[in-house]
């Protein structure tokens, strides 16, 4: 639920807008993007490579630098991320907010060990001493689940397994017990095996740590497997929202039901997979009206016209079709 | 407290192995200066003696330096009398080779460090806000400015120099070399400054175009994700990535900064290594020629050794 706005509790987004100044022209990465994560609620925002996922989390963060430019509005316990001054929005980055990334070889810095990139978190949000510090650090890697951990910390980066080294870095995104973590794609670079440990981990740590968690992906199964409220993203804005159960049972967003469609599942009558054809546009040219109506089999002219607006239906789903009936009532394709 | 982690012992291997690989580099440097040494037109027994020379004092001159033994007999010697710190006497200065090369390289070496420190302490900064302010007008300056630099000829910059703030100004000595230590900053000053101008260029260029890459690496986003201070983003994770592309090149250039000293020191008037040098070969004197080479081929693989071990240690995955 939105429990959020207002509250003063949990992320209130309304209105991110993020823009490119390329040499192409500006490049509309996110649009009008809103969303609320209220406290313990894991979000999942879902979409294609390039459909804006990535950069709306790191708008969120305040990671855009030039030629990128966010407007709207970023509400964490009543202030405003993106109006804040740098040095007050340091202070919450890692301590209140923290992020992961998609590849903790590339996000992981090689030439330092893993406990002093560990440690500098907590020299920057806290007064732990030395000692304060280290045992903080033995702690951090035993609760996501890294043995041996005194000699872990003394090593860098290489030394460690793809798994062991996702999740160092979300210990080094935990140390100062942040009340909201936004995960950019963190299971993407593993093997299937980890990528579900890592999952559970996450699942765990929200619980025990009382967090918030933003997952984006474009993962369907991991969505389904760990979030309870999702957003679908296309070309920069959000198509589909709505709890996990009701938008998996009923898309009512053309590509949200395209998406569904191309994962394979078990159990259900084996038929073949669809994929949806085209490719996503980009982003300095977007096609006028919908964004989706090249790609899309329920396209009238009123979707090359006009762009529809994100529409509530209901409590707490919200969908940007004008023929969203059309698509409910289609034949089931699960 | 098991402070010893494992990152430090492949380190102390690495040291050990990065030792052990000079041996062969030695070797080489004395087959080179020996055969390079035979190889020079004319014989050092006519050069002592001059143009009426007559045959038995040309004999009797190879004799007592073991030129009529057969060559590898000689190397022998050579290498035995290498390591034993005996590099021959001077036919011009009649002093021992090791004790001239010991009087000069000093001076050279003073003046080389000088000139390396100058030029870090004019790039790093300036590369830093070159990078910074990439495709700005600072950025340009800065390229620009440097581009001069790097296209002048050292001598020419040295003359400039000279002639600015030596004669003109009379800011700093035209030249010689002072006494005391603090006599001697002074007087190397304007030299080192010659030689860090082009030296600064290159490094600066290197190291503005590698700060370009490691500041859009994802770990300085995750470093700034982590809010981290600004000042610890750009020390720790950017420039130490930074620099390991750029000590290698550092290293690299030490060799051609020595070249630039001989002809620094003889417009400066420096008695160096340099002019020691230029003067040996002027007036044929093969012993010190040979033992300067010795010297210095040994001091620019020491200052590889050293670069090597430092980006080693900026570097853990250089040493696994």
């Amino acid at each position: 639920m939105s429990a959020g706005i207002g509250t003063g509790l949990g992320l209130t987004v309304r209105g991110l807008t993020t823009l490119f100044d390329t040499p192409r022209g500006m490049a509309l990465a996110v649009a009008d993007v809103d969303l609320d994560v209220g406290p313990g609620e894991m979000v999942g925002l879902v979409g294609e490579s390039g459909s804006g996922k990535s950069v709306t989390l790191r708008s969120i963060m305040g990671l855009i630098q030039t030629p990128g430019h966010v407007t709207g509005k970023v509400e964490w316990g009543g202030r405003d991320l993106v109006a804040m001054p740098a040095e007050e929005l340091r202070r919450i980055r890692g301590s209140e907010i923290a992020m992961i990334f998609q590849e903790p070889m590339t996000a992981l810095n090689p030439v330092l060990p893993v406990g002093l990139q560990l440690e500098e978190n907590l020299v920057a949000h806290t007064r732990l001493n030395a000692r304060e510090r280290r045992a903080r650090a033995l702690e951090l890697m035993n609760i996501v689940g890294i043995p041996a951990a005194e000699r872990r910390l003394n090593e860098y980066p290489h030394q460690f397994s793809g798994g062991m080294r996702q999740r160092a870095m979300i210990a080094i995104a935990l140390a100062c017990s942040p009340k909201l973590l936004l995960a950019d794609e963190p299971t993407t670079a593993l093997d299937v095996t980890i990528q579900d440990q890592i999952l559970k981990l996450l699942l765990d740590l929200r619980d025990r740590l009382a967090m918030s968690v933003v997952l984006v992906t474009h993962d369907l199964g991991v969505i389904a497997g760990t979030c309870d409220r999702m957003a679908v993203m296309y070309a920069g804005r959000i198509v589909e929202m709505g709890t996990v159960i009701d938008v998996f049972r009923q898309p009512r967003h053309p590509y949200t039901r395209g998406l569904l469609g191309s994962v394979p599942r078990a159990g259900a009558v084996r038929t073949m997979l669809s994929s949806i054809e085209g490719t996503p546009p980009g982003l300095t040219d977007l096609p006028a009206g919908c964004a989706f109506h090249p790609r899309c089999s329920f396209a009238t002219d009123i979707c090359r016209q006009e762009r529809p607006p994100l529409q509530s239906l209901g409590a707490d789903r919200k969908v940007a079709c004008f023929h969203h009936d059309r698509v409910a009532a289609a034949e089931a394709i699960l | 407290m098991q402070n010893i982690g494992s990152g430090s012992l492949p380190l102390f291997s690495f040291v050990l192995r990065r030792i052990l690989q000079m041996i062969p580099t030695v070797v080489f440097i004395l087959v080179v200066t020996f055969v390079l040494v035979r190889l020079l037109p004319g014989d050092p027994a006519s050069a002592m003696l001059g143009d009426r020379a007559i045959d038995a004092d040309v004999e009797r001159i190879n004799a007592s330096l073991g030129l009529d033994k057969p060559i590898p007999v000689q190397f022998l010697y050579f290498v035995k009398n290498v390591f034993t710190g005996d590099l021959g006497t001077s036919i011009a200065l009649k002093l021992p080779v090791t004790t001239i090369i010991m009087q000069r390289l000093p001076v050279t070496l003073m003046l080389t460090l000088m000139a390396a420190l100058l030029a870090l302490i004019l790039a790093v900064p300036l590369a830093f806000l070159a990078a910074l302010k990439r495709e700005q007008t600072a950025d340009a300056v800065i390229r620009g400015t440097f581009q001069v630099g790097l296209s002048m000829p050292v001598f020419y910059v040295g003359i400039l120099m000279l002639t600015v703030f030596g004669a003109t100004l009379k800011w700093f000595p035209v030249g010689g070399y002072g006494d005391t230590f603090a006599d001697r900053l002074y007087h190397l000053f304007l030299p080192a400054l010659t030689l860090a101008f082009s030296f600064s260029a290159v490094l600066m260029r290197n190291l503005r175009s590698s700060i370009i890459g490691v500041i859009n690496a994802e770990y300085v986003d995750f470093a700034r994700a982590k809010g981290l201070r600004p000042r610890i983003i750009m020390t720790r994770h950017v420039l130490r990535n930074a620099l390991i592309s750029t000590v290698t090149l550092f290293g690299l250039q030490i060799g051609t900064l020595f070249g630039g000293a001989v002809i620094t020191e003889t417009v400066f008037a420096v008695p160096g290594a340099g002019r020691l040098m230029i003067d040996s070969i002027y007036g044929r004197d093969y012993p010190v020629l040979q033992g300067l080479t010795i010297a210095l081929a040994v001091l620019v693989s020491l200052t590889f050794l050293a670069t090597d071990i430092f980006q080693a240690w900026l570097d853990p995955r250089v040493a696994r």
